[in-house]
């Protein structure tokens, strides 16, 4: 497979999608944040955030996959995302390994990941 | 090219609340990306990330046209491991310039494979600093290409790459399947020992 070129109509679409905007914190999402729809978009909501409740209504979407389907830059998307979190239109579930303090993964995930790698 | 979101693919189930990841390393051409596809359940997906070069995290993103901007493709696949857990098998590009990436990658990540062609051993070197400058448990697997000739020992291998005892290295074919699945094992148990000190030099023994 060889990667595919960001959709990039023009400079500005980028820009466009953001309003120009950076967040500070969107180190609180993680590649692998998983994103769950809390509810239908709202009539005349930005296309790139009805986009993003359409993919995640029936089951969680992590926003690596996001960021890939929307052909959008990870950091872009994350700003997509803060939006939608803070209006209540998606809830996010967090790895358990942002909140771990400990570099080494705990042994009884991974005796679980070993069970499942074993079982493929 | 149109802008209208591409197939989501495979779901994932709903009752999945927690996400781990590997990150397998290497130079371009390694075979990552043939990795990542042999075992994920989803045909593997790329994406990109942006950052401005003066930064050192992404101050505006939307300025990607921006000369002073540098972007960086990775692709990914996931294994779902039972209801509550899935796994992301990231292929991050090894090369110095694409270092920015690493921090997110990294971040939460059980351990990384660093893939090795031994025709290339030098693009091994920067990715091998790399992990050990952020203290993230690795495993070595060679991906041997069926390359005609004499291939170096894994003895050879080990030395040239100046390998820890302690740090496994085992090769693979990174188109079987069977063989990817036990390189990511072999991480996992390697992960396991570092819990455990004791088993860990009865291991070095
Ligand atoms: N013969 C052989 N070819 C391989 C093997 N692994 C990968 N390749 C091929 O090597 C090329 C580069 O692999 P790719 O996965 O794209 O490398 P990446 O740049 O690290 O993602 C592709 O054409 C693969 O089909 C292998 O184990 N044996
Ligand atoms: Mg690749």
């Amino acid at each position: 497979m060889s990667p595919r070129p960001l959709d990039l109509d023009g400079p500005d679409r980028l820009y466009t999608v953001t309003g120009g905007r950076s967040r500070a914190d969107d180190a609180a999402l993680d590649l692998v944040t998983l994103v769950v729809a809390e509810n239908d978009p709202a009539p005349g909501m930005q296309s790139e955030h009805v986009a993003i409740l359409r993919l995640c209504r029936d089951e969680p979407v992590a926003v690596v996959e996001l960021s890939s389907h929307l052909r959008l830059p990870v950091s872009v998307v994350k700003i997509l995302l803060l939006d939608l979190r803070d209006t209540g239109h998606i809830t996010v579930r967090h790895p358990t390994s942002a909140a771990a303090t400990t570099r080494l993964t705990d042994l009884e995930t991974l005796k679980q990941v070993l069970v499942g790698l074993e079982a493929l | 090219m149109d802008s209208k979101p591409s197939d989501p693919g495979v779901p994932l189930r709903p009752s999945v609340r927690d996400a781990l990841k590997i990150v397998i390393v290497g130079g371009f051409g390694v075979g990552k990306t043939t990795m990542v596809g042999s075992i994920s359940e989803i045909r593997p997906l790329s994406t990109e990330e942006v950052m401005t070069k003066a930064g050192v995290g992404i101050d505006d993103p939307s300025r990607v046209a921006d000369k002073r901007t540098t972007t960086v493709a990775f692709d990914f696949g996931r294994i779902t491991l039972d209801a509550h857990r899935v796994l992301y098998l990231f292929g991050a590009p090894g090369q110095q310039r694409f270092w920015f990436i690493w921090d997110q990658l990294f971040s939460g990540s059980l351990g990384a494979v660093v893939l090795v062609d031994t025709r290339r051993l030098e693009d091994s070197f920067y990715p091998l600093d790399r992990l050990e400058h952020h203290r993230m448990p690795f495993v070595v697997a060679v991906n041997r290409f069926d390359a005609p000739g004499p291939q170096p020992s894994l003895a050879r291998v080990r030395d040239a790459l100046s390998l820890a005892d302690g740090v496994p290295l085992v090769e693979c074919d990174a188109r079987v399947r069977d063989s990817c699945k036990s390189v990511l094992i072999t991480l996992v148990r390697h992960l396991a020992t570092l819990h455990d000190p004791a088993a860990l030099q009865e291991a070095a023994q």
